[in-house]
């Protein structure tokens, strides 16, 4: 099936256009028709949660420990409640580990930051000529039909940028906010009448530059004047208020940003948003790594995404959600002179869980060294393909970028199949 | 909402009963520039009619018509962005727009570059463009950071303002030593360029040193031979080589271990082997063999392997390497195009290597060369790209040229002016001048402060040693919000007692006449039809709030009308793109 997001939007931009008052009317219309069903969209509505390991995570370190080896370090494996073997300093993790599985045999070629942030969010290497969609984007852009009653944005980045939405254009941007769930500048405090008044001359204005012909920019500018209405006046916004949460429940997920974060994400899915991202950075440790992962990554991370996959589970959400694990690449086994592990993209693990995922094992095999992947190597393409189709999407899926190139969904890459037998 | 919404219109259209005499707008009182200073006429300059003759040939080329002229509010508008940060006041755009002269466009041109009045904003807007070039918009803002701030911004405002010849510019940041803050014995400012790029065997020093003055990515090529481009893991470690003399002394406040500032400083480096007069360094290959590396420059120049500084100051030969470079020429050139038309010929504008093939080879190197033989002149060289054809062509698409769009993933061909979002430097900046509250903002020191705290809201740090970063000032929601609500549009919209507004509403102008002149403040022309008539209608709305109130409201309803207007045009695509 070919689609493209421009022309669609558009058209649905212009009927926006259509009336003088035309600011809200249509999407209330459309709402109402549909929402007969969002009883039934919501019952099955799929989503997903990319915990996203800024700086590249040291994997060897984490899930495919080499206990023995000379590159090793010195944490030990323990057991789990899955298949896998785990670093010690992750105990809560390991007691759900019968929901996620270690992808061991990740094998890649960017080991530059930038480059491989990129390349793991969209599943393409970077390019001069077209800007690809991030996951959230295009999985945003996919499940978008399961939830008509959507008011606030369907792809949210906690704590950190993510990766655009590239062709797809500014309305499948990643809301960014902070991990406290405080979003700036949300009240104008001014009545709603004249709130209004103000929208609706502000429309003659935005019509009158967009009928120029003068590009994309000024069309894209619009439509984010919309969703940002939408999301001012939106009951749906106290879904990041992780505030509200019992001190209990926030204490289980930590009491720090990415704890805090990782709650906001189930509130989001609860509440509707299609794909949640939460960033944990401070993974780049070139210097004195273990020190560093056991007194503060590790313990972070354990208490947080434990919480997480522990609390959708007690919710009945962890089948319709995804959790993916991740970051631009892994660390190498040679630890280096300043007691630190360097970038490392040809043999490193991710995690996968939820929705159509299998959980509780391993999927491929590195060396005894853990310098390369003596298995079947993925690469992101993969990944990304696994993940949609645990969403449902189908990987027939083409888009048409800009310059009317087809391109399909996460760049063809191949389902990884033993994550769903 | 809706229903609030169609109250308000239809009770509108029936009680629209307001009349507004519309006056066409007259130019009294203003003052005129100084048209007696003898200007270069543009016809006389042969690198003008060079690059209009290149220009032409590619649209002829691609068979594409340029687009129509811009109008002389939007192009003005453009050159006051562009070279001063900001738009143009009312004042300033009708000084312009009433010029009569075939050589108005450069007489603006020359104005803004050398009349004294404006160095300082010149300056201004070149150092923040420069800051984020050298250390990007977090630099200097982290955690228990060694950067100054303020001390490389002081360093790059002295050197903008005498328009230092922009290769002793590159050579003086390459070649910095020096104390990083401001009243510190030893103060260069320069050395901030460098403070925090010395960790990791100096890995970013030579990856932003090779990216920013040679236009060439080496970053990836610190582990192995780039996959895609030309540039050999070795190039990489004999780039780095230049930096090894190089330190970050850390100078602590007196009795404390707290580090007030840092000193940069050139020392013998013994090299990673036994033999400093030989100072190798020694990198491995991703099959684990390891090589030595001495300093070697990209173009193959060798410079004695010692490490001693009385034998050789491998800094001080890199700076002479680079600047006696092509390389320096061509990536200058290719940036300014870019920040003054929205892309340069190559994508991004500081990756050119082979692989990466510019979209106007034969205009980017006369561009370059002329720029050399121009003593690397920049004002000479923002002669050239703001007086080309590309530069006052309007952002208008026809049929004919509607396909030349770089976001399709075209290489540009520049037939009509590229729409692009201001920079939140430029929105701040605008604000603060088009409200006339730029004047009572304290010394330049605190009001850059001021504004650096503002921006700090739109930067998220990626948190990697290689200090990547983006901005949430991008048009996404964030943006919006803040427009729509946030704490500098509050500030632009007053209207208490002293405020631009309440200034404006004072005025003895007609109401047609007040509403005019914030459309020209914010957008350098006139309000259209509609646009004038929906402002009749938020100002009679607000007259209806008035009687309903009993005027018991504090804000007279001419005032509240044009902070409704002015609010309006601020968050308009309009307003926020530079077009």
């Amino acid at each position: 099936m070919v689609y493209t997001p421009y022309d669609m939007s558009r058209r649905h931009f212009m009927r926006h256009l259509a009336g003088a008052a035309a600011w809200a009317v249509p999407a209330i219309t459309l709402t109402q028709s549909l929402r007969a069903h969002a009883e039934q969209l919501r019952s099955n509505r799929k989503a997903a949660i990319l915990l996203w390991m800024g700086g590249g995570p040291s994997t060897i370190d984490l899930w495919d420990l080499k206990p023995g080896a000379a590159t090793g370090g010195p944490f030990r494996p323990i057991a789990t409640t899955g298949d896998a073997q785990i670093c010690e300093h992750l105990p809560m993790i390991a007691a759900q580990m019968k929901h996620l599985t270690v992808v061991r045999s990740m094998s890649t070629r960017e080991a530059d930051h930038q480059r491989g942030r990129y390349y793991m969010h969209t599943g393409y290497v970077p390019s001069a000529s077209v800007e690809h969609p991030s996951y959230g984007s295009v999985i945003a852009h996919e499940l978008a039909d399961q939830r008509p009653d959507l008011e606030i944005p369907p792809f949210v980045a906690v704590g950190g940028g993510s990766v655009g939405p590239g062709f797809l254009g500014m309305s499948w941007a990643p809301f960014v906010v902070n991990s406290d769930g405080r979003v700036k500048n949300l009240e104008m405090g001014l009545d709603r009448q004249r709130v209004m008044q103000r929208m609706a001359a502000l429309q003659v204005l935005e019509k009158g530059f967009i009928d120029q012909d003068r590009g994309l920019a000024a069309v894209d500018h619009a439509k984010m004047l919309d969703k940002t209405l939408s999301l001012m006046t939106s009951k749906q916004m106290e879904a990041f208020k992780v505030s509200q949460e019992s001190d209990a429940v926030r204490e289980r997920y930590g009491n720090n940003g990415f704890g805090r974060g990782c709650l906001m994400a189930r509130r989001l899915v609860e509440a509707g948003v299609s794909f949640v991202e939460v960033d944990l950075g401070g993974w780049d440790n070139h210097q004195n790594i273990f020190p560093t992962l056991q007194d503060d990554k590790l313990p972070t991370l354990d208490r947080a995404m434990s919480a997480l996959v522990e609390d959708l589970d007690q919710r009945g959400m962890f089948n319709d959600t995804a959790i993916i694990w991740m970051g631009e690449f892994g660390r190498t086994p040679r630890i280096n002179g300043d007691s630190g592990r360097d970038h490392f993209a040809r043999a490193w693990s991710v995690v996968v869980g939820g929705a159509g995922f299998q959980g509780g094992k391993v999927v491929g095999e590195t060396s005894d060294d853990g310098a390369s992947v003596v298995s079947e190597p993925y690469v992101s393409q993969d990944l990304m393909a696994s993940v949609c189709h645990a969403l449902g999407i189908s990987l027939d899926r083409t888009f048409t970028s800009r310059s009317g190139r087809p391109m399909k969904i996460a760049n063809s890459g191949k389902v990884i199949k033993d994550l769903f037998a | 909402m809706t229903g609030f919404f169609s109250a308000w219109w239809g009770s509108a259209v029936t009680v629209f009963v307001c009349v507004i005499t519309w006056a066409m707008a007259g130019t009294e009182g203003l003052a005129a520039p100084d048209a007696t200073k003898s200007i270069p006429d543009p016809a006389t300059q042969p690198q003008l009619a060079k690059i209009e003759e290149l220009l032409r040939r590619s649209w002829s080329d691609y068979g594409l018509s340029p687009a129509s002229r811009a109008t002389d509010g939007e192009w003005c508008r453009r050159v006051y962005l562009d070279l001063l940060g900001r738009v143009p006041t009312v004042d300033e755009l009708q000084a312009f727009t009433t010029l009569r002269e075939r050589d108005k466009d450069a007489q603006l041109v020359e104005r803004l570059l050398t009349d004294s009045l404006y160095t300082e904003e010149y300056a201004r807007n070149f150092t923040t463009l420069w800051t984020n070039i050298l250390i990007g918009r977090n630099g200097g803002n982290e955690d228990r950071s060694l950067t100054n701030r303020a001390g490389l911004q002081k360093y790059l405002r002295d050197s903008f303002a005498r328009n230092k010849p922009y290769d002793q510019l590159a050579r003086e940041l390459i070649t910095a030593t020096g104390a990083s803050q401001p009243g510190r014995d030893g103060f260069n400012g320069a050395v901030n360029f460098l403070a925090m790029k010395l960790a990791d065997d100096a890995m970013l020093a030579t990856a932003d040193t090779a990216r920013i003055f040679l236009g060439l990515q080496v970053q990836c090529t610190q582990c192995h031979n780039h996959p895609f481009n030309e540039w050999k893991q070795n190039q990489y470690w004999e780039l780095n080589a230049f930096f090894r003399q190089t330190r970050s002394l850390r100078r602590f406040e007196a009795g404390t271990n707290e580090v007030a500032y840092i000193e940069l400083a050139d020392q013998d480096f013994g090299g990673e082997g036994t033999t400093p007069q030989d100072a190798e360094i020694y990198y491995e290959l991703r099959n684990g063999q390891v090589k030595a590396a001495y300093p070697v420059f990209v173009d193959g120049t060798k410079i004695s392997t010692s490490g001693y500084l009385a034998d050789v100051r491998r800094r001080g030969e890199l700076g002479r390497l680079v600047t006696d470079s092509e390389y320096l020429s061509r990536a200058i050139v290719n940036r300014m195009w870019g920040q003054f038309l929205g892309y340069g010929f190559t994508k991004p504008v500081d990756d050119m290597g082979p692989h990466n093939a510019p979209s106007h080879p034969e205009l980017l190197d006369y561009l370059a060369s002329e720029f050399r033989a121009a003593n690397y002149d920049l004002k000479t060289l923002i002669r050239w790209i703001t007086l080309n054809p590309a530069y006052r062509l309007s952002s208008r698409t026809t049929k004919s040229n509607a396909s030349d769009d770089p976001l399709m993933g075209e290489p540009p061909k520049f037939s009509h002016f590229y729409l692009r979002q201001l920079r939140a430097e430029e929105l701040y900046e605008s604000l603060l001048v088009a409200t006339q509250a730029d004047q009572n903002k304290g010394s330049y020191e605190e009001r850059e402060m001021a504004k650096n705290e503002w921006l700090r809201q739109f930067t998220i740090a990626f948190g990697t040693d290689e200090g990547d970063e983006t901005t949430t000032f991008n048009g996404s929601i964030p943006q919006v919000l803040m427009m729509f609500n946030g704490e500098l549009v509050k500030e632009a919209t007053r209207v208490d007692a002293d405020s631009f507004l309440s200034r404006v509403a004072a005025n003895p102008m007609s109401p047609a006449k007040k509403i005019e002149f914030l459309y020209l403040a914010a957008l350098a022309r006139k309000p259209t039809r509609p646009e004038i008539d929906v402002a009749n209608k938020l100002w009679e709305a607000r007259a209806i709030d008035a009687r309903r109130d009993h005027g018991s409201g504090s804000i007279p309803p001419g005032a509240a009308a044009l902070q409704d207007v002015w609010w309006v045009l601020l968050n308009s695509n309009e307003f926020i793109l530079n077009h």
